[in-house]
């Protein structure tokens, strides 16, 4: 993986016209059950303010190293696909395959999930929904990202609605390249996920954190209609 | 279907004509004629069935062109009605009271060519885009590579090997090739 691009470096994209919030976003006077009217504004109302934190490894090193072994161990998959890769994912389930073997389950729901599988290409309009999707998840989480797509743009590196370089717009631990990789390179991929998690570097939960303006940055640049609270958890 | 073009041709001024197999032709009418035709075509001659509204951008002679694919399903053979309508101010009579089904492709047609059809239902919301804030993107005067330059950020490093050649170094260093 490629050194991470500390923030500050140079921004030469163009800058986008700010946008209304949307209607259901707007403050509004609701009146309440006893009769009271009050001011409701949705995305301060309704959402957790607070940015995310960084949990620095807590415990001593032996300890810290039996978590990452269960960590490791016990890798759960979000059942999102954002594109064609998700398609790979069927015979890793399956006998053929079987990737419960190594640990490694889908789960439906984020809060269940500690590995963010970005299967292919992503639309910006599929970016907003992952990045919703990957701030529910629990740290420690991690994110692989899936074939060429992911890693440059692939075959949509022209695109006009398809980003080129996940790494920007969410913490990305390991890269799958091919197009599509077959599910053995998938499973390749997670035992490499899981040396790494192994050696304590599965951080990207906290680098997030760390960087979140930055990836913040990078996000509503991509995304026109931002109508979400900034983090969501 | 040459019965079917000669007794619209009766009723109707047509423009070109192209039949491309006995199932299929292509008949170009005029833009205020096209609601005409078409109805005729659904309500006395059977193409009950609209399968599909498209565009295509002729950027060169100024003009969009609208293909509407009707389909007889008892006789099985299809007709396309082709209609020329101005680049500049694009709009259209929509046709969604025939087909319901006909609002959403006028929809997409908005959004991707920018070709307004006046009255059609949620015409103005958006389809599949969010946010857009440029030209709309199928018109061919909208670079797609600049604006992906513009607003993605690349990966240096992109280049391409004859795969050829490069397995023969790969796994070949040094040898004469």
């Amino acid at each position: 993986m490629e050194a991470f691009v500390k923030p500050g470096e140079k921004n030469r994209l163009k800058e986008r016209p700010e946008r209304p919030a949307k209607e259901e976003l707007q403050p509004r006077v609701v009146t309440t059950p006893d009769g009271q009217e009050i001011t409701v504004e949705p995305l301060k109302d309704y959402y957790c303010e607070a940015p995310p934190k960084v949990h620095p490894p807590a415990y001593f090193k032996i300890v810290e190293d039996l978590f990452n072994w269960a960590r490791a161990e016990s890798i759960w998959i979000l059942g999102f696909g954002t594109g064609c890769g998700a398609i790979e994912m069927r015979p890793l389930m399956t006998p053929r395959f079987d990737a419960y073997r190594y640990g490694i389950q889908w789960r439906p729901t984020p809060r269940q999930a500690n590995l963010f599988v970005i299967s292919g290409y992503l639309s910006v309009k599929t970016l907003k929904r992952a990045i919703r999707s990957y701030e529910q998840m629990q740290n420690p989480k991690y994110v692989v990202g899936l074939g060429s797509c992911t890693i440059n743009g692939g075959m949509y590196w022209d695109s006009y609605n398809t980003i080129k370089r996940l790494d920007r717009y969410l913490p990305v631990d390991l890269y799958i390249t091919g197009c599509m990789p077959r599910p053995e390179a998938l499973l390749a991929g997670f035992l490499e996920l899981k040396k790494i998690i192994k050696a304590g570097k599965g951080e990207g939960a906290n680098r997030y954190a760390e960087n979140f303006a930055w990836y913040k940055a990078n996000q509503k640049q991509v995304i026109h209609d931002w109508d979400m609270p900034d983090y969501s958890w | 279907m040459k019965d079917l073009i000669d007794r619209l041709g009766t009723l109707f001024t047509l423009g070109d004509i192209t039949e491309k197999r006995d199932d299929l032709a292509f008949v170009s009418v005029a833009p205020d004629l096209l609601r005409a035709v078409i109805t005729h075509l659904r309500d006395v001659e059977g193409f009950s069935h609209l399968v599909l509204l498209t565009a295509v951008d002729w950027i060169e002679g100024g003009r969009f062109q609208l293909t509407y694919l009707v389909n007889n399903r008892t006789k099985a053979c299809d007709i396309g009605l082709r209609v020329f309508i101005d680049r500049e101010e694009a709009t259209m009579a929509g046709i969604h009271d025939l087909w319901p089904t006909a609002a959403t492709y006028q929809r997409e047609l908005k959004e991707m060519f920018g070709i307004d059809f006046p009255g059609s239902p949620r015409i103005d919301e958006e389809f599949i885009l969010e946010g857009w804030t440029d030209i709309p993107p199928y018109r061919r005067d909208f670079d797609t590579k600049k604006y992906a330059e513009e607003t993605y950020f690349h990966r240096p490093g992109r280049e391409t090997f004859d795969p050829a050649t490069h397995m023969k170094d790969k796994l070949y260093p040094g040898e004469a090739s």
